[in-house]
């Protein structure tokens, strides 16, 4: 069944220390492959049947509402099988 | 003089602040969430705690319920309100204030006296203090990272609408060690400090504290 | 699955089960049919199996604990004692204060932050149960060396949930303990402290009494958490390999338990409950049991009725899970709309699951069928009783003959750098790094936190009546003498709840050992409970209850016997309090007690890897008159500071008193060399006014206790036989081990 999974991230310029202390701790184990870490929030929503673009519509006005703080936070909305 | 005090599932110094509202002189009113009405309040505080839980981002869903329309009504008429640490992520989740608290720059959640000056006397929150007066009151909380763009740090400094700054080392990573703010018109304070557990040195560190609550019943009386 | 039911194992009695892996033992598994009279179904299997285990049951330690009510002291205090979720003692002025320490150590190693997280969320629903509000906690915490790296793997995580936890529930953390230690490294110990108030008239008790009332669960969901976690986790040892057995760990949400809290106060201030108990260890299967056992013995559960967050939950696993954050309450149908209402108001999941009957059985169904039908004492009550052999073992008296060999300071050389190691040492270091991250201030009343002493709380705003809590051990002592080392950790917190000149009142107790089947480690365990109820019947403090946890054991190391003692106190005007420290130069300062040689055991002789010697004998009546001493010396208002002297000695609590308002002092000590380190019991130093010098001898005469003074407070340094350790040097040496270490 589909799913509308909405990415949450904190906009560039913000600071994440959790981002930050992930990337310190990744080499501590071994994995050496990171330049950078940033974390964010992802939202499964389940709907009826296959998602609309007008629930997808009502799904970004609700990211911008709720999901997200545009403040300081910035969201991208698809679809995922 | 009446002064509300909202709870909120999960809020937490409710009860404290109102302790701080009646030493200053005036009556506490117990306000709930979810009861759209003010009961006639002359001022209302958000206190602290963990509204939610914290759930989806400190004070997000806080800011939706029914007590808040009429808390936003009343403020944008001129009502004093004062964002007490949760409070104050609720006030910048309704927008009411700008920016957003973010995670502390170190993780931990922290608990200490801080030193905070006051940088500005002219609100409803902090007209008993002198600008540049330095006090002691507790910090708690885990989300106290002040942040906003660029452009809006600009104006809350051009504009002289922060009104308390950590003093010394930075504890939570705010920009321009920003402690506390206000809005335009000085009747929306938001504090990420505590100044209800700083009423007595029997219970604090300091009676510092008290200063903001004997400032609301001023504005009030004028 | 198919659904076993009360019929089917009627009907084939000699099906194979899995008694073994769920850790009952053959005989216990007997009992079980005979009891029955056939064989059990799966979920009286579940049920019996984590009600019968040693966390839940304290078979091993039933015979022992018996001693608490045995060599109990009559006293009007104690409303309510052994027995229930948690003791009861009168405070006065018609407060009642109910106050426990519980274990959750074996989560806390699998799963640190949850498992710290759910043992705060534990001991603070047992004190909710009992109609109070919580107001405090605490946490004496044990770790493996401070700079092991699986010390480093779960200390940080247990930190933050403990923090996490209790902050978000609004409880000020007001005291606790961060030991470490070799033999923690595959056992940390968490063991967590709550204290709660209300008025005599809303103790509640766990009984289900009166046919007809309503059974009613309240709170969280139920999933699949800590399935088979008491049984599995807290009654078997790990083995060196590693953690084998990973079940579930129990997942908390403090503000489920927040919003529980406030909906149950509530409906306590409503009388709405006829009993009540909350959900912990063995979940539904101990609440319903013990409900049951506890009023008439009649219940009927219909099992389908539980709210569940996975539906694909099994009979079984429901009856055996340990979510968190729900409550059971026996409820008159009268009063059930009411109930339900408090409920919804706080988004409270509510569900009546079932009612008591008028019989001597707890009847489960599930769909209509039968699944459980047992005799609820059997379950909750009468389980198996260990009578285990005990048998000193070898090595006390071959280190109790060890002769304590370490440094020595006489020159002042040897004073500064021997003050300067203590102080900087992670026994003894400053915990600010720690402390910090709990929320001390929420609900406004907190007198005394760390470092103090002890923990204390205000609990009338208008006459100022306040308590004290203190927790202590000394796990040093206790492997050199078990029996000494329990009275000796009595003293200490009890002498620890006086120093602010509160008055001790009761003990709880959480103790902390190896593997019962280990005879070497039951003789710790015995002897630790003589000597602790010996110790309580002296000094006239009932013990409340408390907690045992066993199997803290990594193959066939175990941990060092470590039983901690909490001691409550009571203060009729917090603002009267003795503090710990001194603000202001020209104080006098004065050591009450007697001091020898007592460095076996003592933190100077295990940094030198010193373990042997002997323990100190614990001299109750004098640690007696030494209380007396300290709270009539708060009353007449004689000290301007007290702190007690234990782990460190002298040179530790004198660096704490000059760090704690940066006020330095000037000592002199006779036989430096033995009194600067020495951890003779019995001791603790005090700051004075000159002119109240008079009035302090004669408390002393009167209650024949030594004093001898040190020096006097003020200037930048402490001084120390002409040893000058200036402040700046002594606090950077006490305050940058813990960021050192943890970051």
């Amino acid at each position: 069944m589909a799913k509308i999974v909405v990415d949450v991230m904190l906009k560039p310029e913000i600071l994440d220390p959790q981002g930050v202390a992930v990337s310190a701790a990744l080499p501590r184990l071994g994995f050496t492959f990171a330049k950078s870490v940033r974390q964010g929030k992802r939202f499964e929503i389940e709907v009826d049947g296959e998602p609309t673009s007008a629930q997808l519509a009502e799904v970004a006005k609700a990211a911008e509402t709720l999901l997200a703080n545009p403040v300081i936070e910035t969201f991208t909305v698809r679809v995922e099988k | 003089m009446k002064v509300g005090v909202v709870t909120f599932p999960g809020t937490l110094d409710d009860r404290d602040a109102a302790r701080a509202v009646t030493h200053a002189g005036t009556t506490a009113i117990s306000l709930w969430h979810n009861d759209a009405d003010l009961k006639g309040v002359d001022a209302v505080i958000l206190p602290g705690g963990f509204s939610y839980g914290d759930y989806l981002r400190c004070g997000a869903i806080s800011r939706f319920a029914p007590v808040m329309e009429k808390i936003i009504d009343a403020a944008n008429s001129g009502m004093p309100l004062l964002g007490i640490c949760n409070g104050f992520q609720v006030l910048c989740e309704a927008h009411l204030l700008p920016g957003a608290l973010t995670r502390n720059h170190e993780l931990h959640f922290l608990c200490r006296d801080q030193k905070l000056e006051i940088t500005n006397n002219q609100t409803a929150w902090t007209s008993s203090y002198s600008v540049g007066q330095k006090i002691v009151i507790p910090l708690k909380n885990g989300e106290g990272s002040f942040q906003c763009d660029d452009a809006t740090l600009a104006a809350l400094e051009g504009e002289g609408r922060i009104i308390a700054r950590y003093v010394g080392e930075n504890p939570n990573g705010s920009r321009n060690q920003i402690a506390g703010i206000t809005n335009a018109r000085g009747n929306v304070v938001g504090l990420m400090p505590h100044p209800e557990h700083a009423i007595d040195t029997l219970t604090g560190p300091t009676a510092d504290g008290l200063g903001f609550f004997t400032s609301v019943l001023k504005a009030l009386v004028k | 699955m198919a659904l076993d039911t009360v019929a089917i194992a009627q009907t084939n009695p000699d099906a194979v089960q899995p008694f073994a892996e769920l850790g009952l033992k053959p005989d216990e598994y007997a009992r079980i049919r005979e009891i029955l009279g056939r064989r059990p179904t799966s979920s009286e299997l579940a049920m019996y199996s984590v009600m019968w285990s040693e966390h839940c049951s304290y078979k091993s330690s039933k015979v022992h604990l018996k001693q608490f009510g045995d060599k109990a002291v009559k006293t009007d205090a104690l409303l309510v004692g052994i027995g229930e979720n948690a003791g009861v003692v009168d405070v006065g002025q018609g407060y009642a204060v109910t106050f426990k320490i519980e274990s959750h150590n074996h989560p806390s190693f699998i799963e640190p932050y949850q498992g710290a997280a759910t043992g705060v969320g534990g001991i603070v629903r047992d004190i909710l149960t009992m109609g109070a509000r919580p107001i405090a906690v605490m946490d004496p915490l044990r770790f493996g060396p401070a700079d092991a790296a699986d010390t480093r793997r779960v200390l940080p995580g247990i930190i933050a949930g403990v923090g996490g936890y209790g902050n978000c529930l609004g409880l000020p953390n007001i005291g606790g303990e961060v030991v470490f230690d070799e033999s923690y490294i595959g056992n940390p110990l968490v063991n967590a402290l709550c204290v709660g108030v209300m008025k005599h008239s809303d103790i509640k008790l766990a009984k289900a009494a009166g046919a007809g009332n309503l059974v009613v669960l309240y709170g969280a969901k139920t999933g699949g958490d800590g399935i088979g976690g008491v049984s599995v986790l807290a009654s078997e040892t790990f083995d060196a390999t590693g953690p084998a057995k990973r079940p579930a760990v129990q997942v908390g949400d403090p503000f489920v338990e927040k919003v529980l809290i406030e909906c149950s106060l509530e409906i306590f201030a409503e009388d709405l409950v006829v009993g009540i108990q909350d959900l912990g260890g063995a979940g539904l299967s101990c609440a319903t049991s013990e409900l049951a056992s506890g009023g008439s013995g009649g219940m009927k559960v219909e099992l389908d009725r539980v709210p569940l967050r996975d539906a694909t939950l099994s009979p079984e696993e429901i009856l055996m899970s340990e979510s968190q954050e729900r409550m059971c309450a026996i409820v008159e149908p009268k009063h059930i709309e009411r109930f339900l209402e408090i409920c919804k108001k706080w988004d409270v999941n509510v569900t009546v699951i079932g009612e008591v009957t008028d019989g001597e059985r707890l009847e489960i169904t599930w769909h209509g069928d039968l699944i459980v039908d047992v005799p609820p004492r059997t379950v909750a009550h009468d389980g198996p009783v260990y009578n285990r052999p005990l048998a000193k073992p070898e090595y006390v008296d071959r280190v109790n003959a060890e002769k304590v060999i370490v440094p020595r300071p006489s020159t002042a050389d040897e004073i500064k750098s021997t003050v300067l190691k203590l102080a900087a040492t992670p026994n003894l270091a400053d915990k600010s790094w720690v402390t910090s991250q709990y929320d001390r201030y929420v609900q406004g009343n907190t007198i005394q936190s760390q470092p103090d002493d002890s923990g204390m709380v205000r609990i009338d705003e208008k006459t100022h009546l306040g308590v004290a809590i203190a927790t202590d051990a000394n796990a040093n002592w206790s492997y050199l003498n078990p029996y000494e080392g329990a009275k000796l950790a009595l003293a200490e917190a009890a002498r620890n709840i006086a120093t602010a000149g509160a008055k001790p009142l009761a003990v709880t107790n959480c103790l902390n050992f190896g593997s019962p089947e280990d005879p070497g480690v039951m003789w710790q365990f015995a002897e630790s409970v003589r000597g602790l109820a010996d110790g309580c019947l002296e000094m006239g403090l009932p013990v409340t209850g408390g907690n045992v946890s066993f199997y803290n054991q990594t193959g066939a190391v175990a941990i060092l016997p470590t039983p901690v003692i909490g001691v409550l106190g009571v203060i009729d005007d917090v603002r009267t309090r003795t503090p710990m420290s001194f603000d202001r130069a020209g104080l006098e300062l004065y050591l009450l007690g007697e001091t020898a040689d007592d460095v076996a055991g003592s933190e100077w002789a295990y940094m030198h890897g010193q373990r042997g010697g002997r323990a100190p004998v614990a001299d109750l009546r004098r640690e007696m008159r030494l209380i007396e001493l300290l709270v009539e010396g708060r009353t007449s208002r004689i000290f301007t500071a007290a702190h007690d002297l234990s782990q460190g000695g002298l040179s530790a609590s004198l660096t704490e008193m000059v760090l704690r308002h940066n006020v330095g002092a000037d000592v002199t000590i006779a036989n430096v060399e033995i009194v600067l380190i020495s951890e003779s019991p019995g001791r603790v130093i005090v700051a004075i006014d000159p002119a109240k010098l008079e009035q302090l001898l004669v408390l002393a005469k009167k209650q024949d206790i030594a004093i001898t003074k040190l020096g006097t407070t003020g200037g930048d340094n402490l001084v120390i036989n002409g040893a000058i350790i200036p402040l700046n040097e002594l606090r950077s040496a006490h305050t940058e081990t813990f960021p050192k270490l943890f970051g």
